[in-house]
């Protein structure tokens, strides 16, 4: 029998046999493009070209001076085309799905993110696009399901379940088991069946290559830690990727600890030690669930790394103990959102500010030459409303109150 | 072994039907109720679906029936308690269905021995494909308990070949791609599916999704052995009520 895809005891494919034939074209036409050089240069040309590839590597030296070390270094994955890493992943896989000859594409979307990503891909490659979001996210992530209309995309609220990210993926399955002979699911981050977890990590590798040249040249050795944070895991394997075989490199993930471990309202699978081994959504993974293995509700005030299941990957790093895992309360996140946009003029998203609020943390220990970087992977104006309320801002408020009178008039 | 029952079976009619139901839905005694009422009006085999918090098989009706169950807090040992039960009262057989995570978590081995005390003759499983099946059809085996597979349209005559060689009990033939509950078309493209089943194995074929009316079942005669009504009796049931359901199967003879 042959078992493919598995990362240690993590991985593999469990899927309705309906999927198999569409997984397996899936497959054979990731297997052909990595052994294709000229599909990478294709994709560089057209991350450099089209979104801002390569993304600065930004010094933080007022935050290096306030904490009095480390020194900071932040890569700006904020700054790439749609406001996030998860372009990077799109693009890839929009690239496959024309040589797969299909028209129409298909996504999840926690934070609206990748969901924006994935509309935007289908705007430019010519693709029909249907995004699947759970109703709770679409509320709270309203900003990002306008674009995607505008760009051209369905956004169907779903209403099953947690009615969030998870509940998401799920419709996205049983929308690909009904339409794959002209659909292609953009599955956004390093989860679900093989070969999702290593496609996403293989096209998220170009942050860490290119952070890895950025550091040496710019710090001119390597660093002693990474932070990035964790949902599924894509941005952090991006990341991570580049600095894997340097043995000296501290890899931290950071996982989204909501109203913090004593709560259980948290979507913190590793770093809590809450999460236990378990076969969802096509893959073994660490999943968040009750002892008969129903799912448990995740809480987080980041849409997108409000999920039960995390990478096969990163779940055997972790067995293996090539990465840490540390979760950040939402109180810390908003309140490392508030120092780096006050002290360095970014405004993070609130799933990134969980890898500074991490670094934050620990900066404290740290010597002040001590190199880190940072994976910002994705801008905060999406957040406007959350963080909006988080802060209680007044005027804030009475614009929408009085933006609500004009449109009730 | 439910293929000699089968067998046994399709002496005495033509096509046998198996009813599918999500054990706890609406409540555990109306279930009780309906699987008296299924098993009175003249039902040959049946489904205890195992209830998943993602079911992703499965299409809106029984998605909803799933969650319905779980926030009336159903939990697994329910599931295995009352298919005792029912095992016990009713003499056709019984077999779970359940996505991958329920047996996992409880363990193959542990899952499969309370099934076989439980009066449990098969499993159907539809996320665990052979390939990642080895101790669980293992495991199911050892307790006397046919693994049932999944054949579909979509896959190549190579998969078809690999499927045949797994298996015991029956094949369960899924009609059209995507999930349970949609609308199928009972046409040429049906049975030339059907007859692709029929040469990569020996076994019994079950067809389902979609199935539910007289007519369909009309076209299966001689294409399969087993028509399975699932997503249809379940409509029934929250429209009409658990007499109609009953109705509903003594109208599909």
């Amino acid at each position: 029998m042959d078992k493919s895809g598995y990362y240690g005891q993590f991985g593999g494919a469990f899927i309705p046999e309906t999927l198999n034939a569409t997984l397996w074209q899936l497959n054979t036409a990731f297997a052909e493009v990595k052994e294709d050089s000229s599909f990478w240069t294709e994709y560089e040309t057209l991350m450099s070209t089209y979104s801002c590839r390569p993304t600065p590597l930004t010094y933080a030296e007022n935050l290096s001076s306030h904490f009095g070390g480390p020194r900071f270094y932040i890569k700006r994955e904020d700054l790439n085309h749609t406001g996030a890493h998860k372009l990077n992943n799109v693009m890839g896989q929009g690239l496959l799905v024309q040589r797969m000859g299909k028209n129409r594409v298909i996504a999840e979307t926690g934070a609206g993110q990748h969901g924006v990503a994935t509309a935007t891909m289908a705007a430019k490659l010519g693709y029909s696009c249907t995004i699947y979001m759970g109703e709770v996210d679409v509320a709270r992530q309203r900003p990002n399901v306008f674009w995607m209309q505008q760009l051209g995309a369905t956004v169907v609220p779903v209403k099953d379940g947690a009615r969030i990210l998870k509940d998401a993926i799920n419709e996205a399955l049983r929308d690909w088991s009904t339409n794959m002979d002209t659909t292609h699911y953009v599955l956004g981050t390093a989860c679900g069946p093989h070969p999702y977890p290593e496609m996403v990590s293989y096209f998220q590798s170009i942050i860490g290559m290119e952070a890895r040249n950025q550091i040496l040249s710019q710090a001119g050795r390597l660093p002693k830690r990474i932070y990035a944070c964790v949902g599924g895991g894509s941005n952090a394997l991006g990341v991570f990727s580049g600095f894997l075989e340097d043995s000296s490199v501290e890899l931290v993930g950071v996982e989204a600890g909501g109203e913090g471990l004593e709560t259980n309202k948290h979507a913190s699978r590793l770093a809590y030690g809450h999460g236990s081994v378990g076969v969802a959504q096509g893959y073994k993974t660490y999943f968040l669930q009750d002892e008969d293995g129903q799912m448990l509700e995740t809480h987080s005030v980041a849409a997108g790394l409000d999920y039960i299941g995390v990478s096969p990957i990163l779940a055997a790093y972790h067995e293996e103990k090539k990465i840490r895992f540390e979760a950040a309360t939402d109180k810390e996140v908003l309140e490392a959102t508030r120092l780096v946009m006050r002290m360095e003029g970014i405004i993070p998203a609130l799933e990134s500010a969980h890898a500074l609020a991490g670094a934050f943390r620990e900066a404290p220990q740290m010597n002040a030459d001590d190199v880190i970087v940072i994976n910002l992977s994705g801008r905060g104006d999406k957040d406007i409303f959350t963080i909006a309320d988080a802060l209680g801002d007044a005027t804030w408020k009475s614009f929408i109150a009085t933006k609500a009178e004009e449109y009730s008039a | 072994m439910l293929e000699d029952y089968i067998w046994r079976k399709k002496k005495e009619r033509d096509i046998l039907i198996m009813a599918h139901m999500v054990v706890g839905y609406p409540s555990i005694e109306e279930s009780l109720d309906l699987v008296r009422t299924i098993v009175a009006a003249g039902v040959d085999l049946m489904e205890l679906q195992i209830p998943f918090s993602e079911p992703i098989a499965d299409g809106p009706v029984i998605l909803k029936a799933n969650q319905t169950t779980l926030s009336s807090g159903l939990r697994v040992d329910d599931c295995f308690r009352f298919a005792h039960q029912v095992t016990n009262e009713f003499d056709i057989p019984f077999l779970f269905m359940t996505y991958y995570n329920i047996v996992f978590k409880r363990g193959e081995e542990r899952f499969f021995a309370e099934a076989r005390e439980a009066g449990i003759r098969g499993a159907i499983v539809p996320d665990i494909p052979p390939e990642e099946g080895e101790s669980y059809m293992a495991a199911a085996t050892a307790n006397g308990i046919d693994p049932i597979f999944v054949l579909a349209p979509t896959s190549s005559p190579q998969r078809f070949d690999y499927l045949g060689r797994f298996g015991s009990g029956f094949f369960y033939c899924v009609a059209r791609r995507g999930v349970t509950g949609a609308e199928t078309h009972f046409s040429v493209e049906l049975d030339e599916f059907l007859q692709r089943c029929r040469k990569a194995t020996q076994l019994p074929l079950a067809l389902g999704f979609g199935v539910s009316s007289k007519e369909e079942i009309e076209f299966l005669r001689g294409k399969a052995e087993i028509a399975v009504v699932g997503s249809q009796a379940l409509r029934v049931l929250n429209s009409d009520g658990i007499g109609a359901v009953g109705s509903l199967f003594r109208s599909l003879r």
